[in-house]
């Protein structure tokens, strides 16, 4: 297994290599530079131009700047944004990302607990009038045109209805009276809010491990729960960030749920499909047979051993939460990664739009990784050597 | 076992059949049963509806253009309509009736028209055949190129397997949508050349990795262990007994694919990337841009991007579903019996 990881690391620092030059090339082949930008300027002539290029290193030769470029990558230097000069792009995506991971983090939870529920259940009832509508559902709302669905959901609830805010993570006219910033909020959101799911996550486990009787190990979740609900409800109301940190909850409400109608559609039929295969096996009829009853046999023997492939694409999915959706992100106007890269290339930034790319690379490659070695964790079958 | 046929009255002997006859036998009956497990799904045929429902939307533009409509008027690029329906849809100007565009659905528009005056019927028709076009060829070159890469990596191992499995790797590290937006500021993107990148990306990401474990499982298959004692050359053995044993995977994935081509299309120009005429995305495009998408213009003129993101939706969920459908031939353990 070691060996194996070992291997598996050197593959990524090769595969990392290719895909940043790849990146490099895509995105120095643009045409016109930063540069470009202030055409139209006549407060910023011909020779200012000139300069910029020069300081920016952009005038130098292709290879010298794909050198540059590598050496600063392997240093962990992803360079400077050219349109938000003179932040670093570290500096950028430690801002963005926190607001991308916190929104998507949300939604991807959310919808692989309803796809996995939702899949369980209709592969039991194949066939049935659940199956079929479920299935139609699920198809429909993954394949659903993104944009359209956002704007109409964002004009009943945000439009119509009132009940919920438009665009952006935060109300301006709350944040002017607080001295705050949002990011230190979405930090203290994602730290306490992963120490708690942590913590149930702890004690279900606990209980299962000590083989409780079923009652103390009710009370044992019931009374994490409460003491969770207790905590989150002191936090939000009574610190003096609450007020701020409900805001930004607030405010991710509307993508949270959009991006859960659209992408439980997947999780569902991966799970029915991994569930159908398993509920063929011998054990399941082993426990049928026994008499245990239906639920049973379907929540303990059928659906943890369909759980694999699910868990993995969980793993993936995870990794891609720091990519963000580019489409959610703009039609919310929900300033996080995807927005990010969006806008570095449209606006010809060399360093950011390379260093988005490269980050969300590195962060894929790894849960690849996590991914195969959990696989082999979950399941003694399969072995790499 | 199968009967043999009766002779033909009048010849002497009872021979037994034709091999020829024999093959075409069992194909019919083949797809017979493929075509009764395909209608249990039921998902499918509800797919293969729509999809039959747009193809006859997508035959019926030009000949409706040739006939009955006027080009000056219903042109999905270049009409204009001066006059579009009843009274009420015509505004006064300085004494003179001026046409009010975006019209509502009428007689004469049987979708209304879009802030130009121009048809959206006649539009939604005439991108239905660009969309059929690109879903059709980038799956096209995803499944050709995923289906030989998988077979010949998965036959010979080794370097051409290694390499072909990182690259693989590679291609998926792309967030798609970016990567394309990216190319899109490099290239001037139309249907062909946004077909063909899709078609790229598809064929050389994860198709190959699906494709190819199942290619793994019959490389393994004495059959071709057979092929190859029997003398049969490298070449021989991938085309005529891996691929043809690989070709109910690739159809299945080439479902997804068009989905995955359609859908890549209608975001790409709703962003203003594309270098297009008239699709489904441009129309909610045109919609955006011309504000009737922002808060409550939604209400005022809903016949100028429902119908589009309707189309949109209901193709992509249309071959999603077939692939779904498929799934259950092609996949024996998810089949009931």
């Amino acid at each position: 297994m070691a060996k194996y990881i070992v291997k598996r690391l050197f593959q990524i620092v090769l595969t990392l290599y290719i895909y940043a030059s790849i990146v490099f090339v895509i995105v120095y082949l643009q045409p016109g530079d930063i540069s470009q930008v202030y055409i139209n300027d006549p407060k910023i002539p011909k020779e200012a131009r000139e300069a910029l290029l020069e300081r920016l290193g952009l005038n130098e030769p292709p290879h010298i700047q794909y050198l540059n470029f590598m050496k600063n990558l392997f240093t962990g230097n992803l360079g400077i944004s050219f349109s938000n000069y003179p932040t670093p792009v570290w500096d950028i995506i430690k801002e963005r990302l926190p607001r991308t991971v916190a929104l998507f983090f949300v939604a991807t939870l959310l919808y692989f607990s309803l796809g996995f529920y939702l899949g369980k259940l209709i592969a039991w009832r194949r066939g049935g009038w659940i199956d079929y509508s479920a299935t139609l559902v699920g198809v429909v709302l993954f394949t659903i045109y993104t944009p359209w669905f956002a704007i109409l959901l964002i004009w009943i609830f945000g439009y119509r209805l009132g009940w919920l805010p438009i665009g952006k993570f935060s109300d301006p006219l709350l944040w002017r009276q607080y001295d705050v910033s949002e990011n230190l909020v979405f930090s203290y959101i994602l730290g306490i809010g992963g120490a708690i799911l942590l913590f149930l996550l702890v004690v279900f486990l606990l209980g299962r491990r000590l083989y409780l009787p079923r009652l103390a190990r009710w009370a044992l979740n019931v009374g994490a729960l409460v003491l969770v609900g207790v905590l989150v409800r002191y936090l939000l109301w009574e610190t003096s960030l609450g007020i701020l940190a409900r805001d930004i909850l607030y405010h991710m409400v509307l993508p949270a749920i959009t991006v859960t109608l659209i992408a439980f559609g997947g999780t569902m039929l991966l799970m029915r499909d991994s569930m159908l295969e398993v509920t063929r096996e011998d054990y399941v009829l082993a426990a049928k047979a026994k008499g245990l009853p239906d639920r049973a046999v379907r929540d303990k023997h059928a659906a943890r051993n369909a759980l694999l492939p699910v868990v993995t694409s969980f793993v993936l999915a995870l990794a891609f939460t720091v990519d963000g959706g580019i489409i959610t992100e703009t039609i919310f106007s929900w300033p996080g990664m995807g927005l990010t890269l969006l806008e570095a290339v449209l606006q010809e930034d060399m360093p950011l739009a390379i260093g988005t790319f490269v980050f969300t690379g590195i962060f894929a490659l790894v849960a690849h990784l996590i991914a195969d070695i959990l696989y082999a964790f979950l399941d003694p079958r399969i072995r790499y050597d | 076992m199968a009967t043999v046929p009766a002779p033909p009255k009048g010849s002497p002997t009872r021979h037994l059949e034709s091999p020829w006859r024999a093959r075409l036998r069992l194909m019919r009956r083949g797809l017979a049963t493929n075509w009764g497990l395909f209608w249990e799904s039921r998902i499918g045929p509800i797919g293969l509806f729509i999809i039959l429902f747009y193809g006859l939307l997508a035959l019926a533009h030009p000949i409706l253009m040739a006939t009955i409509w006027d080009p000056a008027i219903y042109d999905p690029v270049t009409g204009f309509d001066p006059d579009p329906g009843p009274a009420w849809h015509m505004e006064k100007v300085n004494q003179y009736l001026v046409p009010k565009h975006p019209a509502p659905p009428s007689a004469k528009h049987w979708l209304g028209t879009d802030p130009w005056g121009r048809d959206i019927f006649s539009q939604l028709a005439y991108s239905a055949r660009a969309e059929f076009f690109l879903g059709v060829m980038a799956a096209l070159i995803t499944v050709v190129i995923g289906t030989l890469v998988a077979a010949v990596s998965a036959y010979y191992g080794g370097f051409v397997d290694t390499f072909f499995m990182r690259l693989a790797d590679v291609v998926l590290l792309f967030p798609v949508i970016a990567f394309l937006i990216v190319l899109g500021g490099m290239f001037q993107l139309n249907m062909y050349s946004l077909a063909l990148v899709l078609g790229l990306i598809g064929g050389f990401g994860g198709i190959t990795i699906v494709l190819k474990s199942q290619a793994l499982s019959i490389k393994v298959k004495p059959f071709i262990e057979a092929a190859r004692v029997a003398g049969g050359s490298h070449l021989h053995v991938i085309l005529t007994h891996i691929i043809p044993n690989l070709l109910p995977l690739s159809f299945l994935y080439m479902m997804f694919s068009v989905t995955s081509a359609i859908f890549s299309e209608a975001v790409l120009s709703f962003f203003g990337i594309l270098n297009l005429q008239m699709s489904w995305g441009m129309m909610v495009r045109m919609a955006e841009i011309s504000g009737y998408l922002t808060g409550d213009a939604i209400t005022k003129a809903w016949w100028i991007f429902f119908p589009a993101s309707v189309s949109i939706t209901a193709l992509c969920a249309a071959f999603y579903l077939v692939g779904r459908g498929l799934d259950e031939i092609v996949n024996p353990r998810l089949r009931k019996r």
